[in-house]
């Protein structure tokens, strides 16, 4: 059987507010720092940053994770990298998708006429759009890429 | 096959009303309903954990739209209801420590200021709701807002910010509905230190719902 | 402990429905779950034996397309979502997993009944879906043609969603009872290697099955309010459907097969009478299989358009899954090595699994190389992959589980001849079923197809449809055998003695069937699991 601490006792009562004051603290750092336009990267990861600082102080005083068996901050971790892998592996696909190797895309854009087909059918569509004098962005649908 | 089973002794003393008939002792019972909560908080990251999938890709695809389009929430309303969360975070967790040092009625206390600040969050978040069907700001083919010219697609936002509040705000609302039930417990005497795995149960959960709107509010408010 | 009087066991008392509908008794619950697993196995076979039937010759024979489409369909949502998912785990998996550990039940037994029920609703509403004009998507529910299809998905995907629920709580259950219900002075490393296969699967169905859940969730809102995140047309992305999909069902594939490799390392040491070959290395590798599980959904996705960085990626990982897998298998094999061999009717599956299933898991491997998948992709080569590996490798398990542990669990001895009978009618009929889809797929026979009659090789694709067809019926009459002298092994079997087998695990250490307490006397661990070379026999 595992080892029986007790785990009755109670944490001081200044540990509570000295983390609630901090939380309180850095969401008025959060906020201020969106303010300012560090550009949209820099801001993104600026205020994940202070999130997840945020979210540990919880996860580790409010949670006790920290004081109680490592076997639930260690079930908690297998959880989080299972997700962080889940969004890592798909952005593999979602941000590559239009990456066939360029020795190899020169190769079959030449061989094959469906490719040919479908830049020309671009090419023609970009040059109505420019016509038509509407300055829209790339739709942004995957299936256009 | 005398050689496997051997007779284990005495009796167990039965020591708490509250000890189920198939554990040994009350901290056996105790560690298990905890590691089943944390392995229950687990399956509630991976299911919002979808969701921020989802915000991911579509930002990394649509990064202007993103911004434009999150220029639309409330940054004041999403800001105070942050800090009516952490609030009831604390109280939450200092409900769990007065049971532990056997103070019921402090711990009522607690859970009653948990739940006002819930239903605060709730009321906020209801005004906000209101005020974006009002504008007609609504995901997917409902989307009808005429005033974000020449972006393209803003209903996805808008369909990932419902889809993340609405299913953290039934969160809340079970969160609630737990507590009360553990808060009318509370009154009624059922828990002290020996026994308030169900107020531990509660505070827990209240965490991670406290902790999911901690990444929510600055990936929809402030950088979209 | 109060032990009820020697004369009483769970099956007997209490009595009355009401208090098995409202039992805690993990016993109990997982003859329940079987009861009604048995009936969607015997739903989902009759949607097979139907599309068998369809596809005997070319043409159309006695249903047209679109039924055709729903068959499959329905053959496919209820084999995996209400049979192969719940079945070794929630019925042997209840049944054995707190004796194994010398437990009293399971961590949670009213989370435990609570997942019966919820499978229950699940597959209500499931099933609700054929009388409002069935589904006719596939099982996979892909988009954009799930979310245009105007046949019942939504009522499909929710049954689906809440069937999730039921699995998440069997797991969940599992994990914990696994941490902190092991009987005094077990350890990890003496547990059997059923609980680890258990536990394996156990962790992916806590980790895995609520990516299914929100993504179904996200289906429903589709189709309901179009929240365009799936639809191209609204700048959402279908192929976003098939990677959220395919992180729950590939690790799903596991949830499936981990369980039927659990109970062939019992089998297999058991009916040879010998120390399992290589114990931490079996149990590693099926955490090992939990694992990389996760990595490699994208392989079923090799022509969807994804991305050709992560096609290399994930064809990279899948590989590496061969790796525990083969250990498993040697272990096996070198365990048999100069054992004390007992061709007993679980045995015999468990020879067969060790056959069927290295078909299915090396043919796994073409599948999982890229250049190789793009000409058997969506053809019956992929159908009689899988079918080998889940029915070749689990639904054979299962069979071999439950003529291993039926003693325990009903303290009755069903017919030996009548059982290996049955074996021969199984295996041939599987082997004549599914072997030649092989060929047929690599030939170019799409699956999912209604009718071949207009393909080239029409008369080739005839001979192999036919032949299936054949075996499926030869594969039907073996199953209607089991089930006949099963059952009548209720009524009319010869009383199990405690341990029929041999086995040194503790759930032969109690009474056939068990009591309520499952112990008469708190068990305490004296010996491994497999300690044949310390235990001597006579002791057995």
């Amino acid at each position: 059987m595992d080892t029986h601490d007790h785990h009755h006792h109670a944490l001081p009562l200044s540990m509570y507010i000295g983390v609630g004051a901090t939380l309180f603290i850095l969401t008025g750092v959060t906020v201020v720092s969106a303010q300012i336009d560090l550009g949209s990267t820099a801001n993104l990861i600026l205020a994940m940053s202070i999130a997840t600082l945020k979210a540990s102080l919880v996860a580790l005083f409010f949670m006790h994770l920290l004081y109680d068996s490592k076997l639930y901050a260690f079930i908690f971790s297998v959880g989080l990298f299972m997700l962080t892998a889940f969004i890592v592996i798909t952005m593999f696909d979602t941000m590559r998708r239009d990456g066939i190797y360029d020795h190899r895309a020169v190769k079959i854009q030449q061989e094959a006429g469906f490719y040919k087909d479908i830049h020309e059918a671009a090419a023609a569509e970009a040059a109505a759009v420019e016509a038509a004098g509407d300055g829209e962005h790339d739709a942004p649908a995957p299936a256009a890429h | 096959m005398e050689q496997v089973v051997a007779i284990a002794g005495e009796e167990h003393h039965r020591g708490h009303p509250a000890l189920a008939h198939h554990f040994h002792d009350m901290e056996q019972q105790h560690e298990s309903i905890k590691l089943g909560v944390w392995l229950f908080l687990v399956t509630e990251v991976l299911l919002f954990g979808g969701l921020f999938c989802f915000y991911a890709i579509y930002r990394a695809w649509n990064p202007e739209m993103f911004t434009q389009a999150h220029q639309l929430l409330d940054v004041k309303l999403g800001a105070i209801n942050t800090l009516v969360l952490i609030f009831s975070s604390v109280t939450a967790a200092l409900a769990i420590r007065s049971i532990q040092l056997d103070r019921p009625k402090q711990t009522a206390m607690f859970l009653v200021v948990t739940l006002l600040c819930a239903a605060t969050f709730l009321v906020i978040k209801y005004f906000e709701y209101s005020h974006k069907i009002h504008a007609h700001i609504l995901p997917g083919e409902l989307f009808a807002y005429t005033h974000l010219e020449g972006v393209a697609n803003p209903h996805i936002f808008f369909s990932i910010y419902f889809a993340m509040t609405g299913l953290h705000g039934l969160h809340v609302v079970g969160g609630m509905v737990f507590l009360g039930f553990v808060l009318i417990r509370t009154l009624q005497g059922t828990y002290s230190s020996e026994y308030y795995i169900p107020v531990e149960m509660g505070g827990l959960y209240w965490h991670l719902v406290d902790l999911i709107w901690i990444y929510l509010f600055p990936l929809l408010y402030l950088v979209g | 402990m109060h032990s009820s009087p020697p004369d009483q066991n769970f099956l007997s008392h209490p009595k009355g429905l009401a208090s098995w509908l409202f039992t805690l008794d993990h016993k109990r619950i997982g003859i329940m779950y079987l009861i009604l697993i048995c009936l969607a196995f015997g739903l989902g076979g009759f949607f097979a034996l139907s599309i068998r039937l369809e596809l005997m010759r070319s043409g159309e024979q006695f249903m047209d397309q679109d039924t055709y489409n729903k068959f499959f369909t329905l053959h496919g949502a209820v084999m995996v979502f209400l049979f192969i998912i719940p079945s070794i785990p929630a019925t042997l998996g209840n049944f054995c997993l707190p004796l194994m550990l010398g437990a009293k039940d399971v961590a949670f037994p009213r989370l435990n009944l609570a997942s019966w029920y919820v499978y229950v609703i699940g597959a209500a509403f499931t099933l609700f879906s054929v009388v409002t004009g069935a589904v006719d998507t596939g099982w996979t529910f892909y988009s954009p043609y799930s979310t245009q299809s105007s046949t019942s998905v939504i009522s499909m995907t929710f049954g689906v969603f809440i069937l999730g629920f039921s699995s998440i709580f069997t797991g969940l259950n599992f994990v914990v009872t696994i941490h902190k219900m092991r009987a005094p002075g077990m350890t990890w490393y003496q547990m059997p290697l059923f609980v680890w296969g258990t536990y394996a699967t156990s962790v992916i169905q806590v980790l895995a099955t609520p990516v299914l859940g929100i993504t179904l969730l996200l289906l429903i809102l589709e189709k309901t309010l179009g929240i365009g995140i799936f639809n191209p047309e609204m700048g959402g992305d279908p192929v976003l459907f098939q990677h959220f999909f395919w992180f729950y069902s590939h690790p799903a594939v596991y949830i499936m097969i981990l369980p039927g490799m659990a109970i062939i390392s019992e089998l297999i040491a058991v009916h040879s009478h010998k120390k399992i070959f290589g114990y931490k290395l079996i149990a590693y590798s099926s955490v090992a299989i939990a694992l990389l599980g996760f990595l490699v959904w994208g392989h079923h996705m090799f022509v969807s358009g994804q991305s050709e960085f992560s096609s290399m990626v994930f064809s990279f990982i899948t590989f590496f899954i061969g790796i525990p897998t083969g250990i498993k298998i040697f272990n096996w094999m070198t365990t048999l090595y100069k054992g004390q061999i007992c061709l007993t009717t679980p045995m015999l599956y468990a020879l067969a699994f060790l056959i069927l299933f290295t078909i299915g898991g090396l043919t796994g491997i073409f599948l999982g190389a890229l250049g190789l998948d793009i000409h058997l992709h969506d053809t019956y080569f992929v159908v009689a992959h899988f079918h080998y590996v889940m029915m070749g490798g689990t639904v054979i398990a299962f069979l071999g589980g439950i003529h291993h542990w039926w003693p325990k669990i009903f303290g009755k001895m069903y017919s030996e001849f009548w059982g290996r009978i049955a074996f021969v009618f199984i295996f041939l009929g599987f082997n004549m079923t599914f072997f030649n889809q092989f060929m047929l797929g690599s030939q170019g026979m799409p699956r999912r197809y209604h009718d071949y009659s207009g393909l080239y090789k029409t008369d080739l694709f005839e001979r192999y449809h036919g032949f299936s067809s054949y075996g499926a019926m030869v594969l039907g009459v073996g199953f209607l055998i089991i089930a006949t002298y099963l059952i009548a092994s209720l009524f009319n079997g010869k009383a199990a003695s405690n341990n029929p087998w041999g086995g040194l695990t503790f759930e032969w250490a109690t009474s056939s069937p068990p009591p309520t307490e499952n112990f008469r006397e708190e068990p305490i661990f004296k010996h491994g699991p497999y300690d044949y070379d310390k235990v001597l026999p006579e002791n057995i």
